[in-house]
């Protein structure tokens, strides 16, 4: 499939138009949609509407991204179109506004074609808790695509679209990325406008992208990313020109690697891709330095504490009172919030919801909370450290390739352990990227991650691309066929 | 911690959660389950560290985001009643609040 660049630079040369280009890209989202279930909405309507308007536009030649088809996790605003979340409790609901995010990638002409499958409220890391049905993974459909992003992910890796916005707040574009064999983007915290993204975590989410390759990614970023009003957790940063920058010779860039991190746990097929990966980077003229990540093990219980309070806070808002569900005969207005919270949600939801209303209620807080946000400051210490020997940190994005559905649905914790190098990232609140690095046996993708200091999307990208651009993986996901 | 059935229906109370029996049986050693694993932080000394708060950078926290005390244009009545379950005379109509 091709590149942003390509589709942008025909559409502008007039080779093809973007009209052509949408219409294409809806097709192929529905004839998958029934085996991988990738979609919630297909706008057929609006978004080729919005591709005449890009053709007949006199200056598309200067829009970045004219006439590119891009689809969009259903958690984030698309004013027009549905926002349910991957859940029952929002009902008919379709915002009135568009996120940030959103506003920036249609002004540089690119066009929404459709919002994908999710995990409830971004609850997940296999796409197993929508309310609508699971995605299945375009490489194996008797496997998960990761989560929370798995449709975003699926609908990138089946060629349907070059570019998918997901949300990740613990890993949830990264490792969906990594099981659907593309590229997964978390930006810093603060470099890309949470405004239109439906809270999770707020602390921790960030909007992110999925692309078949890292220029693609970069051009994504580049619109996105930057100071916005209407959310105060931006940062006052520049946005580098990042798709100008990408070409880098990386030699001497020093790789931290922890020894202790790819140790029990892993699967070997990971493990083995990963030591390619790393002696890829020495091929390339990178530098391999061993680090220590001491807190790195108990990011996970920090996670799943700090997650779910702030998850039972920004939930709290589904009560059926002004947009979304609501539940019938419910006597009083404490029982229409009661009814309409336990209809409404799935059970992981609720799940997270009581966790994080039990780490903040009276006489917890200080013992679970304030305790994970303690540690939480010691492992932002780990990476400061790290960062002073090394420039980007390599692990793997997760511990196995794609896992068959059911397999991990009635043990949540083991659920949880699928986010284990992911986490830390959001907790530290740097960038992190999600690179293919080879196959497993069953020809299942497997990603290794680079993580870097605060407002290092550059850099990361340098290295991403250096590593693609000398690593080319050729196969295809079964799909195709 | 050990979570009982009785503790999780205390905290759906709090979190507004009508659970069944099934769910609150369900639902209570997969908690318990969970609170035992986070528990592992109590072994980390802390005792001099501050929190994180927020979550925000050292550029983020920097960054000025206060606007001027000047009134903007807001959603409007109709668009934000547009989508109730159930609007009357310009308000979201609920049940009646019993005592």
């Amino acid at each position: 499939m091709d590149s942003i660049t390509d589709i942008r630079d025909r559409i502008a040369r007039g080779q093809t138009t973007a009209q052509a280009t949408i219409t294409s890209a809806i097709e192929r989202a529905e004839k998958l949609n029934d085996k991988l279930n990738a979609f919630l909405e297909i706008d057929r309507d609006g978004a080729l509407k919005r591709a005449a308007e890009i053709d007949q536009n006199p200056g598309k030649a200067t829009l970045p991204l004219a006439g590119v088809p891009i689809a969009v996790k259903d958690n984030i605003c698309v004013r027009g179109l549905q926002t349910s979340c991957g859940s029952q409790i929002l009902g008919p609901y379709h915002p009135p506004y568009h996120a940030t995010a959103i506003e920036r990638l249609i002004a540089a002409g690119a066009v929404v074609m459709g919002k994908t499958n999710c995990d409830e409220f971004a609850m997940g890391s296999s796409n197993e808790n929508s309310a609508f049905g699971p995605v299945r993974n375009p490489w194996d459909v008797s496997r998960v695509p990761g989560g929370s992003s798995g449709g975003s992910a699926a609908a990138v890796a089946a060629g349907i679209v070059p570019a998918a916005l997901g949300s990740d707040t613990g890993g949830s574009v990264r490792q969906p990325a990594s099981l659907c064999g593309v590229v997964g983007f978390k930006p810093t915290y603060g470099r890309v406008s949470r405004y239109g993204l439906v809270a999770f975590g707020s602390s921790l989410d960030q909007i992110g992208v999925l692309t078949r390759n890292v220029p693609d990614a970069a051009a994504i970023l580049e619109v996105m990313a930057g100071r916005d009003r209407h959310d105060a957790t931006t940062a006052d940063v520049s946005v580098p020109p990042y798709t100008r920058e990408i070409d880098r010779d990386i030699k001497g860039l020093r790789l931290g690697v922890s020894r202790i991190l790819l140790g029990e746990g892993l699967d070997p097929q990971v493990l083995a891709a990963i030591e390619a990966a790393i002696d890829a980077y020495r091929t390339l003229g990178a530098e391999i330095v061993d680090i220590d990540l001491p807190h790195a093990r108990y990011a996970i219980a920090v996670y799943y504490i700090i997650a779910t309070a702030e998850a039972s806070s920004n939930l709290a808002r589904y009560d059926g009172v002004r947009y979304g569900f609501r539940a019938e005969d419910a006597p009083g207005l404490r029982d229409m919030y009661r009814k309409t919270r336990d209809q409404g949600f799935g059970a992981e939801v609720k799940r997270r919801i009581m966790l994080g209303t039990y780490v903040l209620s009276a006489g917890y807080y200080d013992a679970y909370y304030l305790k994970a946000q303690k540690v939480r400051t010691l492992l932002r210490q780990d990476f400061a450290n790290a960062f002073e020997k090394c420039d980007a940190v390599l692990t793997p994005t997760a511990p196995t390739p794609a896992f068959k559905f059911g397999e991990k649905v009635d043990d949540p914790l083991a659920m949880y352990l699928n986010d284990i190098y992911t986490v830390t990232a959001n907790l530290a609140g740097i960038p992190g990227i999600s690179v293919p690095c080879g196959l497993s046996s069953d020809g299942l993708p497997i990603g290794m991650q680079l993580l870097g200091p605060y407002w290092s999307e550059s850099l990361l990208l340098q290295l991403a691309h250096a590593y693609q651009s000398a690593n080319e993986i050729t196969a295809r996901p079964a799909i195709y066929a | 911690m050990a979570i009982t059935e009785a503790d999780i229906e205390k905290i759906a109370q709090l979190a507004h959660l009508e659970i069944t029996a099934e769910e609150r049986a369900m639902f209570a050693p997969q908690i318990s389950e969970i609170v035992t694993y986070v528990e592992q932080l109590n072994a980390i000394d802390t005792s001099t560290v501050e929190p994180a708060l927020g979550g925000l950078t050292p550029e983020g926290e920097r960054t000025e985001s206060w606007r001027a005390d000047e009134t903007e244009p807001s959603l409007g009545q109709k668009v934000a009643l547009d989508q109730a379950p159930d609007a009357a005379e310009g308000h979201f109509r609920v049940p009646k609040v019993l005592g």
